[in-house]
């Protein structure tokens, strides 16, 4: 019998080792995309605030659909995402409270080196996706409610294509997170619309080089909400809300500035632009 | 993995292991941590299940056993999505607060593992049973006793059923990433760690976990294999 009550003691070591500290500890979820996660940024901003604040960011990263669909369900205290419609809509509904501006990027079109639409070095997006569709050259589509497969839906629209009922075995949606449309893009010779501080935190690119960029069309904006705490009591409001004050203010904003990737500046501050 | 940027990407997963990268370490900590808690549970509900079912004979018995050897095959994501809807601060029990934490992602292993655990422990005891039952039934041995006979005398067969209940859970990503939410330095697993490296595109780094877990489970198992010796050494 020894030996069995010491098998048990053991396991059940470990499962208290799996419990966190019972400690109250100064730490909030944020629900995010998967750009703003794996391109480091969060790697890079979330120790400074820590150190200036004592308080812990925890981050899941999901596409911006999801991370809206978190908050909505009161699983995160703050929201950190880039869909501006779905934005509004969140902080309409009054899940969130207010939207705050904090950065923006980019979207760029990337394609195979070999080029077999022939776009490369455009700056017109509206035309490429054209060309695209015209030549049925592979194009891998997120599908997954993303901030970048709205803004993906959103370009083939202003290019006048209805791609629900125009697609055909030359567009692919993967229903996955950027990486993974890479990978696939990667593997497959096909043209992908990223983010471009994912794309330059990607490492498996193969053959792959920016296509078209440039387009003010492909400009990419990030945005803030508290939840609100008068629908999720539970939402942890004054620490929330100084990530988000933290973030907007002059050091988070330098902070963000500062990230670079190979000497290039990955996100570019704007919470100080009116109706950014 | 903090500090990706700097750290993690730059370097292989040999070299992590070799100098013993301390994000890479609590990251095994914590993947031992859930697992081994997961097969705790599980075998708090299993064994006695499988025993149950092991030495009872009633109507409907036979679909029990079909359905349960059937949910040893349960989808990780199917279990992680429904832990996900049952711990949700929308959901019945949201008031704990226990999404995106490593108790929930013990809980999802668990419902994952327990089928496993009670199948194989139904299977192995129903064999050893047919030994015992002449003298336990002589003997006017009690249901309860029974059971508690039969797990302690068939025990170092039964590790097998528990480490299948492991190698599963360590081994699984659907699950955990959803109720865990794949939190750096707080819910982030073996397997959530190789998803988000090959998503990043780190493929060699994404490979190299995965040879660093296998190592694990290896480990894990010799372990259990040298305890079960020794055991059966010292009960003669």
């Amino acid at each position: 019998m020894m030996q069995t009550r010491r098998t048990f003691f053991a396991l059940a070591t470990f499962a208290l080792l799996a419990a966190p500290a019972l400690a109250q500890d100064k730490s909030i979820v944020v629900a995010s995309t998967t750009s703003t996660q794996d391109s480091g940024l969060f790697g890079h901003i979330l120790p400074l605030f820590k150190q200036r604040t004592g308080i812990d960011v925890k981050v899941v990263s999901q596409g911006t659909g999801q991370a809206l669909d978190t908050g909505r369900r009161g699983d995160a205290d703050v929201v950190f995402v880039h869909a501006r419609p779905q934005e509004e809509r969140f902080v309409a509904d009054g899940f969130g409270v207010k939207r705050n501006a904090v950065m923006y990027n980019d979207f760029v079109l990337i394609g195979p080196g070999s080029d077999p639409a022939g776009i490369r070095g455009s700056k017109d997006i509206l035309a490429a996706l054209k060309t695209i569709k015209d030549k049925g050259a592979v194009f891998i589509s997120r599908g997954d409610k993303s901030g970048t497969h709205a803004a993906e839906l959103n370009l083939w629209k202003l290019a006048g294509i209805d791609i629900a009922k125009d697609k055909g075995p030359w567009y692919r949606e993967i229903g996955q997170g950027m990486g993974a449309a890479l990978n696939t893009a990667a593997a497959s010779d096909a043209y992908v619309l990223a983010d471009r501080g994912t794309w330059l935190s990607f490492k498996n690119r193969g053959d792959l080089v920016i296509a078209v960029e440039g387009d003010n069309r492909l400009f990419n904006q990030y945005g803030i909400i508290l939840v609100n705490p008068a629908r999720h009591a539970h939402v942890k409001k004054d620490l929330g809300q100084a990530f988000i004050d933290w973030i907007i203010s002059p050091e988070g904003q330098e902070a963000i500035a500062d990230y670079r990737i190979g000497g290039e500046q990955l996100f570019f501050p704007n919470a100080t632009v009116p109706g950014a | 993995m903090k500090c990706n940027q700097n750290g993690m990407e730059t370097s292989s997963a040999l070299e992590l292991v070799l100098r013993g990268d301390p994000a890479l370490l609590a990251i095994v900590r914590l993947s031992l941590a859930v697992s081994l808690s997961a097969v705790l549970f599980a075998a708090l509900v299993g064994l006695p299940l499988g025993a149950a079912l092991a030495l009872t004979r009633f109507p409907g018995r036979g679909a029990a056993i079909v359905v349960l050897n059937a949910l040893m095959g349960l989808p990780p994501v199917v279990v992680g999505l429904a832990v996900y809807l049952l711990l949700s601060r929308s959901g019945p029990l949201g008031e704990l607060g226990l999404l995106f934490t490593p108790q929930a992602m013990v809980i999802a292993q668990a419902i994952l593992i327990a089928p496993i655990v009670a199948a194989l422990a139904r299977q192995t005891l129903e064999d050893l049973w047919l030994e015992y039952r002449d003298e336990l039934s002589a003997m006017g041995v009690g249901p309860a006793r029974r059971i508690a006979t039969l797990i302690w005398d068939g025990r170092f067969s039964l590790l097998t059923a528990l480490l299948a209940g492991f190698g599963r859970a360590a081994a699984e990503v659907g699950a955990v990433i959803i109720v865990g939410g794949n939190i750096d330095g707080f819910t982030r697993v073996m397997t959530t760690a190789i998803a988000l490296e090959t998503s990043k595109g780190d493929l060699p780094l994404a490979l190299g976990l995965g040879f660093v877990l296998i190592a694990i489970v290896v480990v894990v198992n010799a372990l259990a294999w040298g305890a079960r010796r020794a055991g059966e050494r010292m009960a003669g």
